[in-house]
């Protein structure tokens, strides 16, 4: 990394003087950055490494060592075989649950959230800004706060230990963050936009669906990063509302890897904490710098 | 679907007041109503089921007695003191590395920001399997000739929290260094002509001049991780279970085995209160200084 050389970059215009192409500056940054880039790259390295090896290699203890022989058994079993102490079918189980869990609470509350942002924005009605400015203090509350009186709520509506139970949780404790990041987003939109738009008569809905919506495409793909990497990642909500049969993929992952039970495979588990970061990685690497700007969106402050 | 004309006051901007709802309900219902219960309720002695049986602050005087929940508070403190530090302090070193119009910059913010897009479940596994003594990095480094090489946090009670530190920094440095690298870019050209005129070296400009101007930035940092810090649990939980020997636990894992699996709701729920009485603690001279300052400024 250090003699990635020929920085002509740094020597624009501005620069004091045109710098060497190997400078000790640049050896140090580009060395630096380098060693950094190796640490936070190391663990998703040895993650994908242990599992494609068989467990007798695993056992040699050459955790950073490449497989000698390349195997797929250790994928295969964590996600068809591998055990939680209930049952043995393995993680495809909490895969499909968190698929299930996944999309009505990603639409839900963007849908939610959005409609929100939008009569902050051009429908103020009196007290809508103190509940957002309530909104936005409570996102700060811990979670554990709530969590029982959410319980009973849920148990009253019927819905305690239902899909429906935790797709309305997280479509509660996503609304603050969506609801900043649409309404920072529809205050940007010019007004006339929307006076014009009442002048032709055109209603709340009306408006939302065929004005803001289209408008808006951008907000919306940053939206569903934002969400679809929480609510894949979550696991307190998901141990708390469901039952076990109905577990997300994170909660199972836990439970297949910290059960006390058997022999430890690691190779198995490397490859069921791998597939479980697979949704949010490749999101990750192909929203690239959308979701940079998602989660600074979600930084600034109301 | 029009709008109204002259309707009485509660009914006007009715389609806006009624999609609202959900937001109005989640304001009420869930965050004032839901804080107020279990404030309430952490005066109860409720054991399996929450009953307004009142007993003053009995559930407070046994938490703050308990052994584990002080732990839980020493380990917080710990680890939230440390975190803080070191997330701001690498995130903002990164961030400068990063702002000095180097090449690969995507490349390098990519790499360093990508375990902020996994859970902290698979953080911590990915360490403890890192981490463990037998065929992990002290393991790796045993086989190189170091033979009195030791390096396993995570089977050792004194420093146990430091372990789950070296995942909790792996996963949220680079968030915090995206944040920081924002606050860089935001910083006026102006300054650093004016300082190179000047003929001040860069890093005086940042100590003095740039670091100051981040302030805001800063305090944002600042209220992301401390929030983030009191919410630790998944990692905890995936790393080592509160264990060796309860050494790890921390206040929400407290709360939640309480709450879920010790059938002790009033304990739970006083305990959840400090959480809150905490984080208000935090935030209180936060929302002084961003709302207050400006309107006085």
């Amino acid at each position: 990394m250090a003699n990635a050389s020929t920085n002509i970059a740094a020597a624009g215009p501005r620069g004091p003087k045109p710098r060497r192409a190997i400078s000790g500056r640049n050896i140090m940054i580009y060395g630096t950055l380098g060693l950094v880039a190796l640490y936070y790259a190391l663990p998703l390295y040895v993650m994908i490494v242990t599992s494609l090896k068989g467990m007798p290699e695993v056992r040699l203890g050459h955790i950073f060592a490449p497989p000698v022989e390349i195997t797929f058994q250790p994928w295969v079993k964590a996600w068809a075989q591998a055990c939680t102490g209930l049952n043995c079918d393995g993680l495809s189980r909490g895969f499909w649950n968190s698929v299930r869990i996944l999309i009505p609470s990603v639409v839900i509350s963007i849908a939610v959230a959005s409609v929100n942002g939008y009569a902050l924005v051009n429908w103020k009605f009196k007290g809508s800004e103190t509940f957002f400015t309530i909104l936005i203090f409570g996102s700060f509350i811990p979670y554990q706060v709530m969590l029982y009186p959410i319980v009973i709520l849920l148990r009253e509506m019927g819905i305690y230990g239902t899909l429906g139970g935790l797709v309305m949780v997280h479509t509660i404790f996503g609304m603050p963050i969506l609801t900043l990041l649409f309404r920072n987003y529809f205050t940007s939109v010019p007004e006339e936009l929307f006076k014009a738009a009442r002048v032709d008569g055109a209603g709340f809905w009306g408006i939302y669906f065929r004005i803001m919506l289209p408008m808006s495409m951008p907000i919306f793909v940053v939206a569903i990063i934002l969400q679809v990497t929480g609510i894949w990642n979550d696991f307190l909500f998901g141990v708390v509302f469901t039952k076990p049969d109905l577990y997300p993929m994170t909660v199972q992952l836990n439970n297949i890897v910290n059960s006390v039970q058997g022999v430890k495979e690691y190779n198995v588990n490397m490859a069921a904490t791998m597939i479980t970061g697979l949704v949010p990685l490749t999101v990750y690497f192909i929203s690239g710098k959308l979701f940079v700007r998602g989660i600074a969106a979600g930084a600034v402050k109301g | 679907m029009s709008a109204v004309r002259r309707r009485p006051k509660l009914l006007r901007n009715l389609n806006a007041k009624f999609a609202a709802m959900p937001m109005i309900l989640t304001t009420l219902v869930v965050f004032v109503g839901g804080t107020i219960w279990t404030v309430v309720y952490s005066f109860t002695n409720s054991k399996l089921l929450p009953r307004l049986n009142f007993v003053g602050f009995a559930q407070y005087e046994r938490l703050w007695n308990t052994g584990r929940w002080e732990t839980s508070i020493h380990n917080l403190l710990l680890y939230g003191v440390f975190a803080l530090v070191f997330t701001i302090t690498i995130g903002f070193l990164l961030a400068v590395l990063l702002d000095q119009k180097i090449r690969f910059e995507d490349a390098f913010r990519t790499i360093l920001l990508y375990p902020f897009a996994l859970s902290f479940i698979v953080t911590g596994l990915v360490w403890q399997w890192l981490l463990n003594p037998n065929l992990g990095i002290q393991n790796a480094v045993r086989s190189l000739g170091w033979e009195s090489f030791s390096f396993d946090p995570l089977y050792t009670p004194k420093i146990v929290m430091f372990g789950i530190l070296i995942g909790g920094l792996w996963q949220g440095t680079g968030f915090i260094m995206c944040v920081m690298l924002a606050g860089l870019r935001g910083v006026d050209e102006e300054i650093w002509k004016a300082s190179r005129v000047d003929g001040i070296p860069a890093w005086k400009t940042y100590i003095f001049v740039v670091i100051p101007m981040m302030r805001p930035v800063f305090i944002t940092s600042l209220v992301l991780v401390a929030s983030g810090i009191i919410k630790l649990y998944d990692l905890v939980v995936a790393m080592t279970s509160g264990g060796p020997g309860g050494s790890s636990e921390v206040p929400a894992k407290y709360v939640y085995d309480y709450m879920f699996t010790a059938q002790n709701l009033g304990q739970g729920l006083a305990a959840s209160t400090m959480m809150l009485a905490s984080v208000i603690i935090i935030l209180i001279p936060w929302a002084y200084l961003e709302f207050g300052g400006r309107k006085r400024g």
